[in-house]
């Protein structure tokens, strides 16, 4: 199953120069992968169905016992099904919808790294594993959705789908470690089978505020709905596979996967139902009042995540059976209605609604397509969406009054909603569009024709999926399940709702023009929702950190150095203060030796004159003075390699200033006296600390030595004599590469800092 | 700088110290040296000759762009301490082998292998940022 996962990486890596063999045909090649998948995961399903869960493991970070466990139970393969068979749809389609853009190759590269994260999340079992297969959904959807990257809303949504998203993983991130601490492992099936330590801990409600933060933003629950709309920037088989099909339900999945291990509690029940339904609600008057034909669908999608979270909030066993009728309805008629739309957009030229009508008549394989998608979204008999929507409503009543009532206003809207985006496009007087529409190749019209003959498939055979959909609400309930599905349940109240609905949504579609009337009325109010908030608090963030900036990084070498210093100085004379005993040092003027002398009054005199001198050239060569005399105590205490490095370090150095003075304006000095006296305190304090640490360090043996360690074994290990060359290269060898590492950064930053500077016209 | 002693004493010496840092690159393990300043001198060197005749003149001895070099650099570093990986040894563990040429017992080892790459990345950045510096004087000039 590793392979199923991880392939998918490996292909997307290799997918830019495949493309290059046969741009022709690559996206029928490349959508051969996610079928191929698919055929494997259905393989699966027998043992799956009768509730034997594929379960390997492998070693990851052995050390922290980390392993990568996958697990596919019914739940996972429910969404890996998805994942697969819409990816196959949706990468034929876009090699038509996309075809001749200069980015393809990088399209093929992010989705098929997308889908692989995808299908990571779904069926990895180790907490940490799922958190990083999350993120890689929430990067490449970045990267997805500012696809035509050199549009300013195409990159702003970008921008907001990944602060939403992103800042909602941090917060998941937090939650998985602390239900890994509390729970003790990072298995989920193992904490769903003992959750007690979970539910019994103080910071429960804390692991869940944490887990709901990752999951609402991702899968847009109000209030952090408003990326979604936004991402529809995205192109068109991006939004119907991400935004519709997989990515965002990746917030409900995870609900429903850890609804054995956190739920069950009145914390959940109020808080996933509550914001669920507020969502669904929401958001489906919001789809009414669009008219951009992607942003109506994506709304609507926002309304049924909300939904499938109420669901799962509810957690009793018929809430969790609907919600899984209802999440493959949603799959399949949703992800078609976008691959419509898409279709529309590049055949007409537009996705405004109002200039869309009488296309029946010159697209009638995408208006088949369409019809059964908005037939099975409005809750329509015989499509799958009724008994989708049968389940809910059997769901719902069983339960209270005031879920029954959100969800049958919702299914009203939405039966608008579907009336709006899936058929009046399609009705009425051709009108005159951009570009002259036509049906497009089969390659686009293959995705919404085959999701809808599923629908009608499963609408009129519901025993189809239904072991499939057992199995699913099974590994979320933890038992076994066995539901039944039907078309047609007779005369019974769930019936009077559905035709009270459609009435109602017959209504409010006749009188959609009027509600918009009104909408726009209150839109100033509309617009000052969450959106406005995220946009005040992105530039209240790039204001702090614009002040900061100028504070902290304001530019002066002087001051960088005398920040660096003086809290060096402070704290380590507070250290010495307080702790070190200054009385060990045992000094003795005698020892020194009159060439010591000699070498100390030079350097001595030669930092002297450094300091004192009255062109760069003079403090320069004055400085040298004193970085030989360094080398010279070194060559007379027995270090050939430090002294012969420092003395060509010394020389380079001068070389390198001599070139930089080109750049110096001409020697001045400013500074005021008070400068000057803070210099020379902060120097002083330094000088003095190191003089100090120094002699301490000399007379007090706290531990033994490492030198003699490093003497005894670098023959013996290092295979080596030079004691100082064995420590650079083996012993702390791993030091030395980072230090390389930093030097060639700093030679690099050098080149771009002068060879590319702005207004320069670039580099030779 | 115009200066005939110096521009025919350069050239001289950049062979020799050329000779002389390869020498402390190799001596390094058992005796003073090693690649750091091996790369030092060869840098020097090289930037003597720069200074003798011009930026343009010198890098005619390079193979390649000063970028590469230090790539090359970090590439060999971190090769070596790869090599013991696939024997499943820790990162940088070193591996010694004794190889026979011409009736010589070299002992070589990857720590060698590490020295090399710390030699190429300390020409590489002292060359590049001295061209830097130094092109631009000369264009100006």
């Amino acid at each position: 199953m590793i392979v199923a996962v991880l392939s998918g990486f490996v292909l997307a890596l290799l997918a830019p120069s495949l493309y290059r063999l046969s741009p022709r045909w690559a996206g029928c090649v490349f959508s051969l992968f996610p079928a191929a998948l698919a055929l494997y995961f259905l393989s699966h399903m027998e043992g799956v169905v009768a509730g034997e869960a594929v379960r390997v493991t492998y070693p990851w970070v052995p050390a922290m016992g980390l392993e990568l466990s996958f697990n596919l139970d019914g739940l996972g393969l429910l969404f890996a099904l998805a994942i697969t068979v819409v990816g196959t749809l949706i990468i034929t389609y876009a090699g038509s919808y996309l075809h001749g853009h200069p980015s393809l190759p990088r399209f093929y590269l992010f989705i098929l790294m997308f889908m692989a994260s995808m299908l990571g999340v779904v069926l990895s079992d180790n907490l940490i594993a799922l958190f990083v297969f999350w993120e890689l959904t929430s990067i490449t959807s970045y990267f997805l959705i500012g696809f035509e990257h050199d549009k300013d809303t195409a990159r702003a949504a970008a921008l907001q789908a990944l602060l939403v998203t992103g800042t909602g993983g941090l917060a998941l991130m937090a939650g998985v470690l602390l239900m890994g601490q509390i729970g003790g492992s990072f298995e989920i099936s193992a904490l769903a089978s003992d959750n007690a330590a979970l539910h019994g801990h103080h910071l429960y409600p804390l692991v869940l505020a944490l887990v709901f933060a990752g999951a609402f933003t991702k899968s847009a629950q109000v209030p952090f709905h408003f990326w979604l709309p936004s991402a529809m920037e995205a192109p068109t088989p991006v939004s119907a596979y991400l935004h519709s099909a997989t990515m965002v339900k990746a917030g409900v999945y995870l609900l429903a996967r850890f609804s054995p291990v956190l739920g069950g509690s009145d914390i959940w029940l109020y808080v996933v139902t509550g914001f669920g339904a507020a969502t669904m609600l929401v958001s489906a008057y919001q789809a009414l009042y669009q008219t951009d034909l992607k942003k109506i669908l994506a709304y609507s999608t926002v309304s049924v995540l909300g939904t499938l979270t109420m669901l799962i909030g509810l957690g009793n066993k018929l809430a969790i059976q609907a919600a899984m009728v209802f999440l493959m309805a949603h799959v399949l008629y949703k992800a078609a209605l976008f691959l419509v739309a898409g279709s529309i957009d590049h055949e007409t030229g537009t996705r405004d609604v109002r200039q869309l009508g009488g296309l029946r008549k010159t697209m009638p394989i995408i208006c088949a397509g369409a019809a059964i998608g908005a037939l099975s979204m409005a809750g329509l008999p015989p499509f799958f969406g009724f008994v989708g929507k049968e389940a809910l409503y059997e769901a719902l009543t069983h339960d209270n009054m005031l879920v029954t009532v959100v969800g049958v206003l919702t299914s009203m809207l939405l039966f608008a909603v579907a009336w709006l985006a899936g058929i009046r496009p399609f009705s009425g007087e051709e009108t005159h569009t951009p570009k002259h529409p036509h049906d497009p190749p089969w390659t686009m019209w293959l995705g919404p024709v085959f999701l809808g003959c599923l629908s009608v498939l499963f609408g009129l055979m519901p025993a189809l999926p239904e072991k499939l959909l057992s199995a699913a609400a099974g590994s979320v309930l933890g038992k076994e399940v066995h539901m039944h599905l039907a078309l047609w349940h007779g005369f019974n109240p769930l019936l009077v709702l559905s035709l009270v609905t459609f009435a109602l949504g017959v209504l409010v579609y006749l009188n959609v023009d009027r509600l918009q009337k009104v909408t726009e009325f209150a839109l100033p109010a509309v617009r000052r929702g969450p959106s406005h908030w995220y946009a005040l608090w992105l530039r209240f963030l790039n204001w702090s950190a614009a002040g900061q900036t100028r504070v902290l990084q304001n530019g002066y070498l002087r001051l960088y150095l005398g920040t660096i210093m003086t809290v060096t100085a402070v704290l380590a004379w507070y250290t010495v203060l307080a702790q070190a005993d200054v009385g060990v040092i045992e000094f003795n003027w005698g020892d020194i030796g009159i060439h010591e002398w000699v070498l100390g009054v030079v350097t001595l005199v030669a930092s002297i004159a450094t300091v004192r001198a009255q062109t760069f050239l003079r403090a320069v060569m004055a400085l040298g003075v004193v970085g030989y005399s360094v080398a010279l105590f070194f060559v007379l205490y027995g270090a050939p390699d430090l002294a012969m490095t420092q003395f060509l370090i010394e020389t380079l150095s001068l070389i390198l200033f001599v070139f930089v003075f080109y750049y110096m304006p001409p020697f001045k000095r400013f500074s005021t006296r008070g400068v000057i006296l803070r210099h020379v305190a902060i120097g002083t304090a330094v000088g003095a600390l190191f003089t100090l640490l120094v002699l301490v360090a000399t007379s007090v043996q706290w531990h033994p030595t490492i030198s003699t360690y490093f003497s005894q074994n670098s023959y013996l290990m290092g295979q080596g004599r030079n004691i100082v060359n064995v420590i650079l290269v083996d012993f702390r060898g791993f030091d030395t590469l980072g230090e390389i590492t930093v030097l060639a950064v700093a030679g690099i930053g050098v080149y771009s800092l002068i060879r590319l500077r702005l207004g320069k016209g670039g580099g030779s | 700088m115009n200066s005939l002693i110096l521009r025919t004493a350069s050239r001289f010496l950049l062979i020799l110290l050329f000779q002389f840092s390869i020498f402390l690159l190799l001596r390094g393990h058992n005796d003073p040296g090693g690649g750091f300043v091996g790369g030092l001198v060869l840098a020097a060197a090289l930037t003597l000759y720069a200074i003798a005749y011009d930026v343009r003149s010198m890098r005619r001895f390079l193979p390649c762009r000063a970028q590469t070099i230090i790539a090359w650099g970090l590439l060999a570093a971190a090769l070596s301490g790869v090599w013991s990986m696939f024997k499943g040894q820790p990162f940088m563990t070193g591996q010694w082998a004794h190889v026979y040429i011409l009736g010589l017992d070299l002992h070589l080892g990857t720590p060698l292998l590490f020295d090399i790459g710390v030699y190429l990345t300390v020409v590489g950045v002292v060359l590049i940022v001295i061209m830097s510096l130094a092109e631009e004087v000369e264009e100006d000039d």
